[in-house]
């Protein structure tokens, strides 16, 4: 399905790039919490990685990866896991994303701030992603076989 | 030991500066899209390769050296693609190159880079 204008360095050293740049998205993700980064660091770098994918192949190719239908689903998921958390500590009596009153069964004090600030940040991943991977796709309205490069 | 380390890293570092300011005074200097595209890719990718070698030298058998390894590697495959990319792009854009004895050409042609 490939076009025969597309070059074949590009295509094969972005599809060895890819897993390892979404491999360090979900790094950074998920030591958000101990180390620089973050959730919209990580979540950008994914991103990248469905974009790159997304550029050199096609998007025909790239729904493989990750569906043009994805992406708004993807970050109303990561909003609402963001306000989940926060409802869910008003809920138990403390204030919006006070961590210390957010309930996981058996698990308390710092740990459960730590876990609950990991949720967070995967729902802020989630969401910057699907935004910006659809934000892509609303721009680009092309010919779907085949690459830009 | 360690003075070995210090002196091999700072020579690394120099040749690698060096060679990254070869890169900027050619992206400043040369009169075309295709041969300042030519300067920096090479020179920049080589450098950088220069100068995290040198950090590594610097740094011994720890992890640190190791992440930075691990950059060397990516940074020398990512860089010349990349230039590779958009020397490909601008060529299928239909960007003529500068040839030989050409004030006037560049003016008419090649501006738009």
């Amino acid at each position: 399905m490939r076009s025969r204008d597309d070059s074949p360095i590009v295509l094969i050293v972005s599809r060895a790039l890819c897993p390892f740049i979404m491999l360090f998205g979900a790094y950074v993700i998920t030591h958000g919490h101990y180390s620089p980064g973050g959730g919209f660091q990580g979540g950008a770098m994914l991103a990248a990685g469905v974009l790159l994918i997304r550029l050199t192949a096609g998007s025909q190719i790239s729904e493989i990866l990750f569906k043009r239908s994805w992406g708004t689903p993807a970050g109303v998921s990561g909003v609402f896991i963001f306000f989940a958390v926060g409802l869910t500590a008003m809920f138990f009596g403390g204030e919006f994303l006070n961590y210390d009153y957010f309930f996981i069964p058996t698990v308390t004090g710092p740990m459960l701030r730590s876990a609950s600030i990991l949720i967070i940040e995967i729902g802020v991943g989630l969401a910057v992603m699907g935004i910006l991977v659809s934000i892509y796709d609303d721009l680009m309205e092309e010919d779907p076989k085949r690459g830009d490069i | 030991m360690s003075e070995i380390q210090s002196i091999a890293a700072m020579i690394l570092i120099s040749i690698g500066t060096f060679f990254l300011f070869v890169g900027s005074w050619g992206i400043v200097r040369l009169p075309d899209f295709y041969s300042r595209t030519h300067a920096v890719s090479l020179s920049d990718t080589m450098g950088i390769i220069l100068v995290l070698g040198g950090l590594m030298v610097y740094e011994g058998f720890t992890l640190q050296s190791a992440k930075l390894f691990i950059a060397i590697v990516f940074m020398a495959l990512a860089g010349p693609t990349g230039s590779h990319a958009i020397a490909r792009a601008a060529f299928r854009a239909g960007l003529k190159p500068l040839f030989s004895g050409g004030r006037k050409e560049k003016e008419t042609d090649a501006t738009g880079t």
